[in-house]
């Protein structure tokens, strides 16, 4: 196998750029990874070798001529498969839209394309983002490279295992309420979601349109630094999206400073309900920050105690709304019933057929929670208690620059474990979700092993909304301290995945 | 508590547009009830005290874009993922039922 896959992707920029490798050999070795190991970990729903190829190959021709290319230029990535292609299927993990080639590209896809990255393949996730495992995906769960028997966090487990499994340098991923957070957690591996509207959702099939955002995943935080930079930016394709630059997250992930930093740790989002291992490497990231002359201070934010049960409204009633387009009459699966039927019954039974019973149960709950009668009660109430999620996080930036907590109570858990409870997969997200109804940006980043089981923890750093570039100043000032410590990277420590021949 | 009887769940997969078998309205009635009763406790914290509501978290007004033509999808592209198509329109079954 190549030694090329293992590679940082800032380190494969510099390859790149200095014309020591070519991106037709970076995508090939990829791709052979892929063979040898997709089978197992199961991170692709679909690649497509040759389109790749042909724009590595093209990349290659267009840097011997002497062109002046972009910096990320011939750095094969990964898309997560909720992002329209308009050469490649795209499913977002449901049967509804088995084969469907959108016939327009995502903005986010269209910048990766401007900069000459080739795209090895789409992701999976659970069907529409719903869910923290990739179970609830149509076509599979995906497997986490740590221990192929357990769950690679989703609903971007597609995008962190094809990272975690070297598959790829770098991937996109979309979080809702945890979903490149999480992930990346239970994977060692980094993932950020950026503020709300720092990177354009034009063509990303909608979830809840209020909570959701793209962002990047990597293996380390200068290389998600270097991709947001790729794909953030005003767009007018999305009158969501911020007017405004928040600036160069690569800058901010090569400062490796923290002092004088004020760093808030989030009162509510530890202890009770957190595995003992999660917590003691939370603890010693603390001290780390301490020693490298960070502030830490304790901030309370009462509400988030909520957070929960004003996502699972919210979330469920966008997506009750965003979904309906999938009706049987301009893409997707159409099923129709015997006789003479009406459209409606055709929606009917198109829509029993092609979605799985996660996103049934989030439609009929969103149903729920908008119809008259329980309006005021669920949606109404959960709209309020966002604001009092919001006043909870201004008034903890009051006292910190950043916050932080672990990304997730536990490390990965058995595949099957929660897939008949959901109120229990629910409670995976419980530090990630306040974030997406605040509209603020987050990271996870590896912060060591948990010692019962081995398996990797993360800790989540958030930041007041247009600061991104504090999350890659903490980000990457932590991640340089926790390597010193180990000798290598998070990663490193992952176990040698079987190789098909 | 379970207040989402069978008979709700069956009242919303018709609004929903789904159908639903006996089976699943059984346990989507268990399991949607667990969940109403748990995402209940919104209404307590916002107990005693105006809070406004919060819909989008990043405000934003009168987004407008400057009113050029822009190229768009053709005719063949809108139509290209529809399961049935006919003389450039959708064409799906009958909106109303002979009664």
């Amino acid at each position: 196998m190549s030694d090329l896959i293992r590679k940082n992707a800032s380190e494969l920029v510099e390859l790149l750029n200095n014309g020591n490798v070519s991106s037709v050999e970076v995508t090939q070795a990829h791709l052979d990874r892929s063979a040898a190991v997709d089978g197992a970990v199961h991170s692709y729903l679909y690649q497509n070798p040759e389109t790749a190829l042909a724009t590595a190959a093209n990349i290659d021709r267009r840097r011997a001529a002497g062109e002046k290319l972009h910096l990320l230029a011939g750095l094969p990535i990964a898309v997560k498969d909720n992002l329209t292609t308009t050469d490649a299927p795209t499913t977002s993990g449901s049967k509804i839209l088995e084969g469907w080639v959108p016939p327009y590209d995502a903005t986010v896809v269209s910048k990766l394309r401007e900069a000459g990255m080739p795209i090895l393949g789409k992701t999976n996730l659970d069907e529409f983002a719903m869910g923290s495992s990739t179970e609830f995906s149509a076509y599979g769960a995906s497997h986490n490279p740590w221990d192929l028997d357990r769950i690679p966090g989703g609903s971007g487990g597609g995008s962190s295992s094809v990272v975690a499994s070297f598959q790829a340098p770098l991937a996109i991923g979309s979080d809702t309420g945890g979903s490149i957070r999480f992930p990346a957690s239970v994977t060692g591996t980094v993932g950020i979601k950026p503020t709300y509207g720092a990177v354009s959702r034009y063509g990303l099939i909608a979830l809840a349109s209020s909570l959701d955002q793209i962002g990047p995943v990597s293996r380390n935080v200068l290389d998600s630094a270097l991709l947001q930079d790729v794909i953030a930016g005003h767009d007018p394709h999305d009158s969501t999206s911020l007017p405004e630059s928040l600036g160069s997250m690569a800058e901010a992930a090569r400062k490796l400073d923290v002092k004088g930093m004020r760093v808030g740790v989030i009162k509510e989002l530890m202890g009770e309900g957190f595995q003992p291992g999660v917590m003691a490497r939370f603890n010693e990231s603390l001290n780390l920050l301490q020693q490298a002359g960070a502030e830490i201070v304790e901030v309370s934010c009462p509400n988030f105690e909520y957070a929960i049960a004003a996502y699972y409204l919210i979330l469920p009633a966008e997506a009750s709304s965003n979904l309906a387009k999938f009706d049987s009459v301009r893409f997707g699966l159409r099923v129709a019933p015997e006789g003479n039927p009406t459209i409606e019954r055709v929606m009917a039974a198109t829509r029993e057929a092609g979605f799985g019973p996660e996103v049934k149960r989030r439609i009929i709950l969103g149903t729920y929670a908008l119809s008259s009668g329980s309006y005021e009660k669920y949606y109404g109430a959960a709209l309020k208690v966002r604001t009092l999620i919001q006043r909870d996080f201004d008034a903890a930036f009051a006292k910190a620059d950043v916050l932080v907590s672990p990304t997730a109570p536990t490390t990965a858990f058995k595949l099957g474990e929660k897939l008949d409870d959901p109120l229990a997969m629910y409670l995976n997200d419980i530090a990630t979700i306040p974030a997406n109804l605040a509209g603020i940006p987050g990271m996870s980043i590896p912060n060591g092993l948990a010692e019962e089981d081995g398996l990797p923890v993360g800790i989540q750093i958030l930041a007041p909304a247009r600061e991104d570039a504090r999350l890659y100043q903490v980000g990457g000032a932590l991640e340089k301290m926790h390597e010193e410590i180990w000798g290598k990277r998070m990663i490193d420590f992952a176990p040698e995945l079987e190789v098909r021949g | 508590m379970s207040e989402i009887t069978p008979d709700l769940v069956r009242h919303l997969a018709g609004l929903s547009r789904i159908l639903v078998t006996d089976q699943e309205v059984e346990q989507f009635a268990e399991q949607l009830s667990l969940i109403a009763d748990s995402v209940a406790t919104v209404s307590a914290a916002i107990e005693g005290g105006h809070v406004p509501a919060t819909s989008h978290p990043i405000p934003m007004a009168n987004v407008f874009r400057e009113d050029i033509v822009e190229p768009s999808l053709t005719q063949e592209q809108a139509l290209s993922g529809a399961p049935d198509s006919g003389d450039g329109r959708f064409r799906v079954a009958a909106i109303l039922d002979e009664e």
